[in-house]
C-alpha cells in the first residue's frame, strides 16, 4: 500500500498509473449519475409544499457539499506540499481550485433559481448564501494568487497558507443555519434524529452526490495530468514519451533551453 | 526542531490563531448576523424601532384577512409565545399560506402594526410526498416547525 502511494508521488509514475484509470472513472461517474438523475427527475415523487420545484435539489444539494469538500481537500493537500515539500501535492491543490469555484459558482446559481419560486428572492443576505459568497471569493483569491507568482514552489506556499487560512469559513457555512437565524432551511440529511426526507428522495441525492465525487476526481486527475506534463516539460521522461529530445511538447509556446 | 517540525508547528499556530480570531469576531457580531427578529424578540422591545428589520415566524391558522379589490393583505406572526400582526400590500410568494414559516421585512409602526414591504416564505428542511405528508398530519405527528421557537442569546 505504501509502496504503491509512494510510486503515485512520483511524477512519471502518476502520470502513467492515472491515464489508465481515467476512462474508469468516467465510467463511475455515469453509473452512478444516470440512475441518480432518473430517480430523481422522474422516479421520486413531488414534495408535498414544493411540488416539482424541490427537484433542483438534486444538482444543488451535492454541488453545495462538493464546495466544502474540495476547499478541504485543497487545504489539505495544499499543507502537505507545504510541509513535506511534496510536488504532486502542490499539483493536486492547485489543480482542485477551479473545480471547487465551478461547483460553488453551480450551488449559488441553482439555489438562487430555487430561491426565486420557493422564498420569492434570488437573493438575501443571511448567514449560509453570504458565507457561501465568501467560499466563492476564497477560491477565486486562491486562484489569482497562484497565476500571479512566477515560480511554482512559492506561488504553492502562499496559497496554502491563503487555503489554510480560509478554512476557518467552512465549519462557518456548514453550521450557519443553527447557529444564526437564516432564511435558507436547517440541514436535513446530517441531521442526528433521522434524516428529515423520505426515503424515496433522499436516494437520488446519495447518487448524484456519489456522483459528484467521482466526477470530481476524475477531472482533477486530468487537470493535474495537464499540469504535471506542463511543469515537467523539461524533464527527460517528459521528452522521451513524446518521440524525440527535439521536439518537446509545447514547444510553440515556449523555447526550451537544452 | 527540524525545518519540516517548524513548518508543521507554524500552520498549526495559524489554524488555531484564525480560528480564535474568527471566533471572537463572530461572538462580537452575533446580533448583526441574525437575520430576522422573532415576535418574541419584539414583545420584549428588542427590536429596533424608526428603521427597517426582518421579522420571521409562523403565519397563524384563520388569522389571514384579504382586502377583496386589492393585493393588501393582514396576518399574524407567532412564534408560539408571542405574535405580531403584518400588514402587506404586493405579491406573496407561492408557499405563502397559515401555518407556513414567512419572514416580513418592514418597519414596527409606533401602534405596535409591522408594515412589510417584503414578505418572504421560509420552508423547512422536511421533504416527503403529499400522501405521506397527510397521513402524517392525520395522526398528528407532523413534525412541527421549531425554527421560530427557540430564543436566541
Amino acid at each position: 500500500m505504501w509502496a504503491f502511494l509512494h510510486k503515485l508521488a512520483s511524477p512519471k509514475h502518476f502520470y502513467r498509473i492515472t491515464g489508465r484509470w481515467i476512462p474508469w472513472l468516467w465510467v463511475i461517474t455515469l453509473l452512478f449519475m444516470v440512475p441518480g438523475l432518473y430517480l430523481g427527475l422522474w422516479v421520486a415523487p413531488p414534495d408535498y409544499q414544493q411540488g416539482d420545484s424541490f427537484r433542483i435539489m438534486y444538482v444543488h444539494v451535492p454541488a453545495a457539499w462538493m464546495s466544502l469538500f474540495i476547499y478541504v481537500f485543497m487545504a489539505v493537500t495544499g499543507g502537505i506540499g507545504l510541509i513535506w515539500n511534496m510536488k504532486m501535492a502542490d499539483i493536486m491543490a492547485a489543480s482542485s481550485a477551479p473545480i471547487g469555484a465551478s461547483f460553488t459558482f453551480l450551488a449559488l446559481v441553482t439555489g438562487a433559481i430555487w430561491g426565486k419560486p420557493m422564498w420569492g428572492t434570488w437573493w438575501v443576505w443571511d448567514a449560509r448564501l453570504t458565507s457561501e459568497l465568501i467560499l466563492l471569493f476564497l477560491y477565486l483569491g486562491y486562484i489569482a494568487l497562484q497565476a500571479a507568482i512566477e515560480e511554482p514552489r512559492t506561488a504553492a506556499r502562499a496559497a496554502a497558507i491563503l487555503a489554510i487560512v480560509g478554512s476557518v469559513n467552512i465549519p462557518i457555512i456548514h453550521y450557519s443555519v443553527e447557529w444564526w437565524n437564516t432564511l435558507h432551511q436547517g440541514p436535513t440529511v446530517t441531521r442526528m434524529d433521522k434524516p428529515a426526507i423520505h426515503p424515496s428522495m433522499l436516494w437520488p441525492l446519495l447518487l448524484m452526490a456519489a456522483a459528484f465525487q467521482v466526477y470530481f476526481f476524475t477531472v482533477l486527475l486530468m487537470r493535474a495530468r495537464t499540469e504535471l506534463l506542463w511543469r515537467e516539460r523539461r524533464a527527460r521522461w517528459v521528452r522521451e514519451m513524446f518521440g524525440n529530445s527535439t521536439r518537446t511538447p509545447f514547444s510553440n509556446t515556449e523555447k526550451v533551453v537544452t | 526542531m527540524t525545518p519540516r517540525q517548524r513548518r508543521m508547528a507554524w500552520v498549526t499556530l495559524i489554524v488555531i490563531g484564525v480560528s480564535v480570531a474568527t471566533f471572537l469576531a463572530l461572538a462580537a457580531f452575533q446580533k448583526n448576523l441574525l437575520y430576522f427578529y422573532t415576535p418574541s424578540q419584539i414583545a420584549a422591545g428588542e427590536a429596533p424601532t424608526g428603521y427597517s428589520f426582518r421579522v420571521g415566524g409562523l403565519v397563524e391558522n384563520g388569522s389571514v384577512h384579504r382586502d377583496p379589490d386589492s393585493l393588501a393583505v393582514r396576518f399574524t406572526l407567532t412564534d408560539g409565545a408571542a405574535r405580531v400582526t403584518v400588514f402587506y400590500d404586493g405579491i406573496l410568494p407561492d408557499l405563502f399560506r397559515e401555518g407556513q414559516g414567512i419572514i416580513a421585512i418592514g418597519q414596527l409602526q409606533p401602534d405596535g402594526l409591522f408594515k412589510a414591504n417584503q414578505v418572504l416564505a421560509k420552508h423547512d428542511e422536511n421533504y416527503m410526498p403529499p400522501e405521506v405528508a397527510d397521513a402524517l398530519k392525520k395522526t398528528g405527528r407532523m413534525p412541527s416547525v421549531d425554527e421560530f421557537k427557540w430564543s436566541t442569546p
